[in-house]
């Protein structure tokens, strides 16, 4: 089944490959990735999609743990979270016909954003579900080009969540600080 | 105070409480190798790159501090990796330095450049590449409490020469700060509650013990443990140690070449006490048929290992010492005589087809000859081995009574290991009789250490079993490929010749009846000893689990004389 794992990470060069690497290695299949800031300058959020075997995702949760740049990791996958993704769709269209796709633009709450005399780029924002169903629209008018983020993740309102890996349940330190010990 | 690159990271060193590295000089490690003339730190040169890590690696594992593997960059760095991954797999706090062309060459291809971050990334624990002076201290700082807290493991770092020359101000820093990076100590007190009531209801229970124990120190508590729960205990290649071998709750090791009642132990069991293992296919055999009546308790500080190959009742994740320290005031004393009776049953019968239980027919087995050299040694010897049959003769005769005594290459199984590995030893514990068992295959990839050896004057003895074969693969292709031989009949040098070409007194034995003889010769002379024995040609290791077969299937060594075959 699909799971949704958020990731809270160092902002560091080299991260992203790190954990590409370890789904690699472990021979997780990756459906998409999404990476970006946060509210911290020092932490990058990810968001994984990824086919799993397995009920669960724990295995790929404790994994990703135990990288030493990585702060915190969830599957989301069935707790209560706002899902979103972005696409760009560029469709070949002729100036008679722009006001056809304006409109169904406007049904799905999406906005066309560029105009070019045999085209236009419609963006739109929301579940994968929705953006398939303009895209199903679209694509007889004619898709000539079509781009997509990937889904990103949050939980909603307050809660941690829940951690699947035994002993990191809940447990979010901010950081640790180590001392030599004195010999 | 302003310092070096090069300076700050022997400063770093020295403050880890480093006395010792292994390593090999080239141009991009020149200034720190020039730096480390003025501090107290002792280099070995060892004759190969390989060599370093592998006595790093040892060093480590016989002292318990981190073991230090230095290389130039290119390809000084990566003779580095198969030893890397060696560390990798057996979970051994290795830190490796290796040098890197400057930082504004770094991905133009520059003389001796090799992405080392990169290459290593799947077989460190954690990796940094250092591009300026200013960050050396705390990388190195980091990379040393990553290296032995929590599941030990090797960690790269790599470090630009500009590193190395700038000169920056050197604070060291007493605290550093890794948000991402919390080893769990204590196990929850539900699940400790969950797997107490486990034990309590386990009429057959077994103790798994692996490498876990002795990395952790947890020695005294396994023993107090199986004592109050009258529980047996399996080890692991690595686990070999745990527990004195004449305790009576020890069963030796388990798994593919273990102890035949031990392998029917766990088998029959109805609680497994995995103890800081993880279920290697090793130790497990298929899978579908492992332990089929046993409920499992899993100990471990590593997260990832639980339910990875073996689905496990009661997961306790934490430090293996903390956790059985936390246990054992909560466990009721129990009595299992039943359980143990029949493991003594089982055990009569593997003595019958020990080979020690055969005449002397003027044959010189190796098994002979590794339970010989155990006598005369009172088991108290540090052994260092290679990979293939010598090593699993060695794990099955040389019977340990204590902890850190047997150094060998589990998970990865890297050949070669033994002879760096005594070098390492050596240095961990140089008042020890070290000594190295070897095969001539495995012998033949690093004997260019002897040189090593010989420029440290490291007092370390070397048995040779040669039986002119790479003999585990051999008898791999005697049981399942038909006797085909193929590639596996292996020459060598004269190695009497060869030892005293190093300037090591070298013996060459034949006969049985001369094996304790040339023991007394290598004990009696000072310095570094050479014994070849030229042992029976086509032996096997016995008992065997095939691939494919449950762990109780195992083929057994013949109680008459005829040829081996099928159990």
């Amino acid at each position: 089944m699909q799971h949704t794992l958020i990731a809270k990470v160092e902002n560091k060069p080299g991260v992203l490959n790190r954990v590409a690497s370890l789904f690699r290695r472990r021979n997780f299949n990756i459906e998409s990735l999404n990476v970006g800031r946060t509210e911290n300058p020092d932490l990058s959020h990810m968001t994984i999609v990824m086919e799993n075997h397995d009920q669960d995702a724990s295995r790929v949760e404790a994994n990703l743990y135990k990288l030493v740049n990585v702060l915190d990791v969830q599957d989301v996958t069935n707790q209560p979270a706002v899902t979103r993704d972005l696409a760009l769709i560029k469709v070949a269209v002729e100036p008679d016909r722009r006001t056809e796709i304006a409109n169904l633009a406007n049904i799905f709450r999406a906005q066309i954003v560029d105009v070019a005399p045999d085209s236009v780029i419609v963006e739109i924002t929301g579940t994968e579900e929705k953006i398939e169903g303009l895209v199903e629209l679209l694509r007889p008018i004619g898709i000539i080009e079509l781009v997509r983020t990937g889904r990103v993740a949050m939980l909603r309102g307050n809660s941690l969540g829940i951690r699947y890996t035994p002993g990191t349940n809940g447990d979010t330190p901010n950081s640790i600080n180590i001392k030599n010990k004195k010999e | 105070m302003k310092l070096t690159g090069a300076k700050i990271i022997n400063e770093c060193l020295v403050r880890e409480g480093v006395e010792v590295v292994f390593g090999y000089p080239g141009g991009a490690i020149m200034h720190f190798y020039d730096a480390m003339l003025d501090y107290p730190i002792h280099h070995v040169l060892t004759r190969h790159e390989q060599g370093a890590i592998f006595a790093a690696d040892s060093y480590a594992r016989v002292s318990g501090k981190v073991g230090v593997a230095i290389a130039t960059s290119g390809p000084g760095a990566t003779n580095l990796v198969t030893g890397i991954s060696t560390a990798m797999m057996d979970s051994v706090p290795v830190v490796c330095i290796t040098g890197q062309v400057a930082a504004h060459l770094i991905g133009g291809d520059a003389f001796q450049e090799t992405d080392m971050t990169g290459i290593t990334l799947p077989i460190t624990k954690h990796n940094y590449m250092v591009t300026n002076a200013s960050e050396l201290a705390h990388v190195i700082r980091e990379a040393f409490f990553i290296a032995r807290s929590g599941r030990p493991g090797p960690v790269l770092i790599d470090i630009c020469k500009n590193a190395q020359f700038e000169e920056v101000e050197f604070i060291y820093p007493e605290e550093i700060s890794l948000p991402g990076y919390k080893p769990p100590e204590h196990a929850p007190i539900e699940d400790l509650e969950k797997a107490v009531k486990l034990i309590a209801e386990s009429v057959r229970p077994v103790i798994l013990a692996g490498h876990g124990v002795q990395m952790s120190g947890s020695m005294d508590e396994l023993k107090s443990f199986a004592q109050k729960t009258q529980t047996p205990v399996a080890m692991t290649l690595l686990g070999l140690g745990s527990l004195p071998a004449s305790n009576p709750y020890n069963l030796g090791m388990m798994g593919m070449h273990g102890e035949a009642y031990c392998n029917q132990a766990i088998q029959n069991a109805d609680l497994l006490l995995a103890f800081g293992m993880r279920f290697d296919d090793r130790v497990t055999a298929h899978l579908r048929t492992y332990a089929p009546r046993a409920r499992k308790i899993h100990i471990d500080i590593d997260p990832t290992e639980i339910n990875k190959n073996v689905k496990v009742d009661v997961p306790l994740v934490g430090n293996l010492k903390t956790v059985l320290n936390d246990m054992i005031p909560l466990v009721k004393p129990s009595e299992h005589e039943e359980w143990l009776d029949q493991i003594t049953q089982w055990k009569e019968e593997t003595k019958a087809r020990d080979i020690l239980s055969w005449p002397d027919e003027e044959k010189l087995h190796s098994a002979h000859v590794i339970r010989d050299f155990w006598e005369k040694t009172a088991g108290d010897a540090i052994v260092t081995t290679g990979v293939g049959q010598h090593q699993m003769w060695a794990a099955q005769y040389y019977q340990l009574e204590k902890p850190y005594r047997l150094v060998t290459s589990g998970g990865a199984g890297t050949m070669g290991f033994g002879l760096p590995a005594a070098i390492g030893a050596w240095f961990a514990c140089p008042e020890r009789d070290i000594w190295v068992v070897e095969g001539d295959g495995s012998f033949q990839m690093s004997l260019n250490e002897m040189a090593t050896v010989v420029q440290e004057g490291a007092n370390i003895k070397i048995l040779l079993i040669n039986n002119s074969f790479l003999g585990m693969v051999r008898q791999w292709q005697e049981f399942f490929f038909d006797k085909r031989y193929a590639a596996t009949p292996i020459s060598g040098p004269d190695f009497i010749k060869i030892g005293e070409a190093y300037g090591i007194p070298s013996k060459r034995v034949t006969k049985r009846k001369d094996v304790m003889d040339a023991i007394s010769f290598a004990q009696e002379t000072p310095g570094p000893v050479l014994i070849e024995y030229q042992v029976e040609k086509e032996d096997s290791v016995f008992p065997m689990v095939p691939s494919g077969a449950a762990l109780d299937e195992m083929m057994r060594r013949p109680i008459t004389r005829k040829k081996a075959g099928k159990k």
